[in-house]
């Protein structure tokens, strides 16, 4: 554009000016989530422990009720507060994250860039779900020893945490971009990691009816039951499929729900 | 203000301007451009009104009143011009910016960037300007570096071109010592040029800024008007600031709006705003003590001044205030004098001689 083309009569008059291009999904996604998980060297280090004391601790305190071996109140514990440190951190924390970036105009940053609303919550949330690996793999290796299981079903670690992950932190992500205030996202957060612990730490076949019905409501079951599956000794490979195949679908859904969420919160 | 005040959009004297009359603002905002010849118009703005919605307050704090954040703003910014919004706190500039950058959608007008219509396509404004906001949470926590190369990256560029992009900007803003510190360990002043490299690498033929150098100490606002300088000259960049700093506005600015109530009550070059208020000259004078009340002619001037806390502030021709300057200094009132200035208008003497209610401007 150079001065000597005519000055616009009315305006919007002129030949619009080129656009930049939308910054693409993948590589826009790979940028939120690098960024995101530089955060944790700055900002979510101590959090990351807390979750971990928390499930290790709640380990400690069960085992003085429940027996060592492979029954299934030692698998549910185990199983339950491994994927605690997923609630902790994916849900609780990614929530509070959000409420306050919403709150205090954070998302403007994003919401002024051209940058797809998926990429943002999709690369926050994969950020939140892969912190929280180190400590649910703590959790896990500390539970099967101080309850004799074997370590050997671990390895469904590598799909339990990714799956529970994306559905716990979209879960998140959504609470925190759809709260109408910071403190009810935290609030929220804080309910559903609650209800993450009581829920999952204790066999279902103890708990009264209407109590599971809300037990098979929450995504991290489902998680929790795939994991306890391969603690035992002979597992069902076809439930602890099914399991998954359930945490995938809700993680799915919930993710969509997180992204609808982020661009009702960034849009105008 | 009508058609009419195209070309010479604000004749003196300064006590018919229109700011507290209640009329449409519309025409007394910055004036269309001329049609036959003249710049070319970078971002015009027609009949912007924004309403807040009043709130029903629970308990007995009372209900919060509906707010017009902006009254039926019209601006036109050239291209290539450094463009500056002026006002205290709550004069609606962020409101104006917001609506300007897509983030806010306005109850009605128009606002045109480079031939885009952003009220009906407000996502095109990310591909159109960068915009520096007030707030940093999102890149608080990682290293300036990270931070200025994932605004690149999510601007669209390439890694590799992000990371040198990143690093140019760095090094132009004086930041390559601090790229590895998150910019919550920084000081006020250094996170705010973090944030402004963040904004900067990318390019935009548009910036939007507000309040870019805020806490800023003088070598670190060299290097930001240095860099907006520099994609002036190279790129023909349009920047639009909000300030409510009138030092730099006098200073940095080709022309500025000053906001009151979301309102434009003036629009001009920092010279042509300044001859608004003629030849007169501002007078403060801070007490000690009470003046001597008894004295005529120091009743009289406290008549014509602003009075605030132990400060009277006057606008007097020359002459008047060098024979008041004469009087307080020799008389009785000497005594009870702690200090006295005499300076030539500055724009915070213009927003006030236009009626600005505010008293939030910034001197620094």
């Amino acid at each position: 554009m150079t001065a000597t083309l005519p000055a616009p009569e009315r305006p919007g008059a002129t030949t619009p000016a080129p656009l930049a291009p939308q910054a693409r999904l993948w590589p826009s996604l790979a940028a939120v989530y690098r960024s995101q998980l530089s955060r944790a060297r700055v900002a979510r280090i101590p959090l990351l422990f807390v979750a971990t004391f928390q499930s290790v601790g709640i380990m400690i305190l069960m085992r003085g009720v429940v027996d060592a071996g492979p029954g299934d109140e030692a698998r549910a514990v185990v199983a339950g507060s491994s994927v605690l440190v997923v609630a902790f951190v994916a849900l609780n924390l990614l929530a509070q994250y959000f409420g306050r970036l919403r709150a205090e105009g954070g998302l403007d940053f994003y919401a002024t860039l051209p940058v797809p609303g998926a990429a943002v919550a999709l690369g926050t949330a994969a950020a939140y779900a892969s912190f929280t690996l180190p400590g649910v793999t703590v959790t896990a290796v500390a539970g099967c020893l101080m309850y004799g299981l074997p370590l050997s079903g671990l390895w469904l670690l590598l799909a339990v945490v990714p799956l529970a992950g994306a559905a716990l932190a979209g879960l998140g992500a959504a609470v925190g971009l759809l709260a109408p205030r910071a403190e009810l996202a935290t609030l929220c957060g804080q309910l559903g990691m609650s209800a993450a612990l009581l829920l999952g730490v204790l066999p279902a076949s103890r708990m009264p009816e209407p109590i599971t019905w809300l037990r098979d409501l929450l995504p991290s079951t489902y998680g929790v039951e795939a994991l306890a599956q391969v603690l035992g000794p002979d597992a069902d490979w076809g439930s602890v499929t099914a399991n998954l195949a359930v945490c995938a679908a809700a993680g799915a859904v919930a993710l969509a729900l997180a992204t609808w969420a982020y661009r009702r919160a960034a849009g105008r | 203000m009508t058609e009419g005040a195209k070309g010479a959009p604000y004749p003196g004297p300064v006590s018919p301007f229109p700011a507290q009359t209640g009329v449409n603002m519309v025409e007394a905002g910055c004036p269309p451009d001329d049609a036959a010849a003249g710049p070319v118009t970078a971002l015009a703005v027609r009949g912007l009104t924004k309403t807040y919605p009043g709130r029903r307050a629970r308990g007995r704090s009372g209900d919060q009143p509906a707010v017009r954040a902006s009254d039926g703003i019209a601006l036109d910014v050239h291209r290539g011009e450094i463009f500056g919004l002026l006002g205290p706190n709550g004069a609606g500039k962020t409101t104006l910016v917001r609506q300007l950058t897509g983030l806010l959608r306005p109850d009605e007008g128009s606002v045109s960037l480079l031939g885009h219509d952003l009220v009906r396509y407000p996502r095109r404004a990310p591909r159109l300007l960068a915009y520096l906001g007030q707030d940093a949470t999102a890149i608080d926590e990682l290293t300036v570096s990270l931070a200025a190369e994932t605004a690149g990256r999510l601007r669209g560029l390439e890694a590799a071109d992000a990371r040198r992009a990143a690093r140019d900007t760095l090094d132009e803003l004086g930041l390559a010592a601090l790229a590895a510190r998150p910019l919550k360990r920084l000081s006020g002043g250094e996170r705010r040029l973090a944030a402004v490299a963040a904004t900067l690498t990318g390019e935009r033929p548009v910036l939007v800024l507000d309040e870019p150098t805020s806490g800023m100490d003088p070598v670190a606002r060299r290097a930001v008007w240095s860099a907006i300088d520099r994609r002036r000259a190279e790129q023909g960049t349009t920047v639009v600031l909000v300030t409510h700093n009138v030092i730099e506005a006098e200073t940095v600015l080709d022309r500025v709006a000053v906001l009151d109530g979301g309102r434009v009550i003036a629009c001009d070059t920092p010279g042509g705003l300044k001859s608004l208020v003629g030849d007169e000259v501002r007078l403060d004078l801070v007490w000690r003590e009470p003046p001597p009340a008894a004295d005529p002619a120091l009743a009289r001037l406290r008549e014509d001044a602003r009075v605030s806390g132990r400060r009277w502030t006057l606008r007097l021709p020359p002459e008047r205030a060098r024979a008041v300057v004469t009087t307080v200094t020799a008389g009785p009132a000497f005594g009870a004098l702690d200090d006295f200035t005499l300076a030539t208008p500055s724009l915070e003497d213009v927003y006030l001689a236009l009626g600005g209610r505010g008293e939030g401007l910034v001197k620094a």
